[in-house]
């Protein structure tokens, strides 16, 4: 789960990162506010959406006047904001960050992830600040520090200075970059997170550490322990049809193609997309019904699949163990009577049940049309596509 | 012999009397599986598909002599079942929670790393020798004894290659559901080991997902120490970057994560690799006969 950058910082704060002064404003009069609230003569206006590279769409500007504040805050506010990450629509701009700008010395980066190699919490820094890491490793792979972190005792201080040392800081600074590091670490263990980002992390005059961006990422599954941070969940960022789908159990990823897929589980479901993809055609979505599809599920399913406009033909592909193909071919009957389908739906059973599966669906008298392997339900699929055009 | 679990496995289940664990112990035994017992704290001295009820790991391994546990507990409370397991000396410990959270699963490797047992989970669908033993929740009529050893991170993709080869006359020696999780008990590399090891496995299918390097890695490995062929998958050659496919380490985030990219890697490393999901039964009865 994400979160916006005034929360990552205001999280951190609490933790004892260093942060800029700053905060949130959802209206323009509220921004004029905040930056006299906060003083100063300069203020950074940046853009609060979930996606990175704003910098990039003009999501983060100077303002040198209350003035720039006040007409910056209203070319941001209710725009859609491009960046490299949010696609060709880009995202609605909410609410912005008013925060008193600062001169960076000197920019580093630093970040927190659980990696898939050591199976452990693990800080990565690099001197190259304000880049995206995944740049620097890919172009200077040398200039990426990694420290994975033992999690019988924690991150420890010379873990820190060493990692303070490697990126080239020196005198105090190594003292409080450790401090620094500490506080993320400890923020990024009790709130469960996934991945911290301090991008750039900064030295301003007077020669202190400075956190100037922050990124946060929560494991979802943790989340019921973590009140506090599922408060900070912004649904505006979301697709609604997912959101809608996380609703009812479903696992639900909206995609540019035009065969709507409705699955049991995850690999099977992107097997499914490949084996479409395989043939020629392009899924529109990828959806994981899970184990234990009730009829109610597998309607659900539907109803979410078909808000897409683009879907023109509907694979179902259901191997169950832990599901039963009857129930499944009772949720699809029970679909095509309370839903307006108008489009073919191909289905594959296997598994539990599927001899008590198939005659529900014969005898519905509903035109599925039945496949007898992943393969022929990919055939199938595209046989009928062909036919309409 | 098989690999991890055999008929001589003497297994328990802890959260025994949950509604999965039962229909799947069940199950299990009905298919060949010795369960003894079972742990459900606070009902330990009860019996429960006729078999003793304990409240501890430890007092149920000291009555039964159980060496293999599957954890059907929920997710919250999965980490804590996983090492009394470790802690009670069990030998193969088959986690089938979906949502641990990763920083539970990141203890539990520490609390893990010197002993000697093997965690196979979490978020599969367990582990399965044909006639033999099941620990999990796949349906045991689709598996059938013979040959090939499977394994994978996806289910219900393990059971559509099983089908697959069933259809063509293959069976398996075992087939191992690693987990769709980015932190979990056992990689590839340890279960193609235990396949390379094995009499009764002449080849092995693997099928990865998105996300993470372990089935590059898994290649490699192979490459420089397998005598046995390895028919390949890795599913999700259409999932967009940077979103969570279902499972929640299948998530592309850097090139060398794609399914194409790795499957690219894995054919020049010498695995026999398969493109279309559905013939990867074809594929290995082509490339083992």
């Amino acid at each position: 789960m994400n979160i916006h950058e005034y929360q990552a910082k205001e999280l951190l704060k609490n933790y004892g990162v260093p942060v800029p002064d700053g905060r949130v404003a959802h209206n323009v009069d509220n921004a004029v506010a905040v930056a006299e609230g906060l003083g100063g003569d300069r203020w950074i206006v940046k853009a609060q959406i979930h996606a990175g590279g704003r910098g990039k769409g003009g999501g983060v500007k100077l303002a040198s006047s209350l003035d720039d504040v006040r007409s910056l805050t209203d070319q941001m506010i209710g725009s859609q904001l491009v960046t490299p990450q949010t696609g060709k629509d880009g995202r609605l701009v909410q609410r912005v960050l008013i925060e008193q700008a600062c001169d960076i010395q000197q920019e580093y980066y630093l970040g927190m992830v659980i990696d898939r190699a050591t199976q452990r919490i693990t800080v990565i820094a690099s001197a190259s600040g304000g880049m995206e890491i995944e740049e620097v490793a890919r172009t200077s792979p040398e200039k990426v520090i990694r420290e994975a972190v033992d999690p019988a005792v924690g991150l420890m201080g010379f873990q820190c200075r060493k990692i303070a040392a490697k990126i080239g800081l020196k005198g105090k600074q190594i003292g409080e970059a450790a401090k620094l590091m500490q506080a993320l670490y400890r923020a990024f263990r009790e709130k469960d997170a996934l991945l911290a980002e301090i991008n750039p992390l900064a030295i301003v005059n007077g020669g202190s550490l400075l956190a100037v961006d922050a990124k946060m990422n929560f494991d979802g599954n943790a989340l019921y322990r973590r009140p506090q941070i599922t408060e900070l969940r912004d649904f505006d960022e979301e697709d609604p049809k997912e959101v809608e789908a996380t609703g009812h159990g479903l696992n639900y990823i909206a995609l540019d193609g035009n065969v709507g897929c409705i699955v049991n589980g995850a690999g099977l479901a992107m097997a499914t997309m490949d084996a479409i993809s395989f043939h020629g055609g392009k899924p529109a979505n990828f959806l994981d019904v899970g184990g234990g599809a009730s009829p109610e599920k597998v309607g659900n399913a539907f109803r979410i699949v078909l808000q897409d406009p683009n879907v023109k033909i509907i694979l179902v592909n259901i191997f169950a163990g832990i599901n039963r193909c009857d129930w499944i071919a009772e949720g699809l009957v029970q679909a095509m009577r309370e839903l307006e389908i108008n489009v073919p739906i191909v289905v594959r059973l296997a598994g539990t049940n599927v001899e008590l599966g198939g005659p529900i669906l014969a005898e519905s008298g509903f035109p599925f049309i039945m496949a007898d392997n992943l393969d022929d339900a990919a055939t199938r699929v595209m046989e009928t596509l062909e036919a309409q055009s | 012999m098989s690999v991890f679990v055999h008929k001589e496995s003497r297994v328990i289940i802890q959260g025994f009397t949950g509604q999965h664990a039962t229909f799947h112990a069940e199950e299990a035994m009905q298919n060949g599986t010795t369960v003894v017992g079972g742990v459900t704290p606070g009902k330990g001295g009860q019996t429960h598909l006729d078999l003793p009820v304990f409240d501890t790991v430890d007092q149920a391994v000291a009555e039964t002599g159980a060496d293999v546990s599957g954890i059907f507990v929920p997710p919250p409370f999965a980490a804590d079942a996983i090492m009394e397991a470790l802690e009670a000396g069990i030998g193969v410990i088959v986690v089938i929670a979906d949502g641990i959270p990763v920083q539970d699963m990141v203890r539990v490797k520490r609390y893990a790393a010197g002993r000697n047992a093997v965690i196979i989970g979490p978020n599969t669908p367990g582990i399965i020798t044909p006639g033999g033993c099941k620990v999990g929740i796949m349906p045991s009529h689709i598996y059938t004894p013979g040959r090939i050893g499977v394994v994978s991170r996806s289910g219900t993709l393990n059971y559509e290659a099983v089908q697959q080869m069933s259809a063509l006359g293959m069976g398996q020696s075992t087939s191992v559901g690693i987990g769709g999780d980015p932190v979990n008990g056992t990689d590839f590399v340890t279960v193609l080991q235990a396949f390379e090891d094995d009499p009764e496995t002449d080849a092995v299918i693997m099928i990865g997902e998105i996300g993470g390097q372990q089935e590059v890695d898994a290649a490699r490995w192979a490459k420089e120490n397998m005598s046995k062929p390895v028919v390949g998958f890795v599913a999700g050659v259409s999932a967009p970057p940077g979103r969570r496919m279902g499972h929640a380490g299948a998530i592309i985030s850097g090139e060398s994560d794609t399914a194409t990219a790795k499957m690219d890697r894995m054919e020049d490393l010498g695995v026999h690799v398969v493109r279309n999901p559905a013939l990867i039964g074809e594929t290995a009865n082509r490339v083992f006969s």
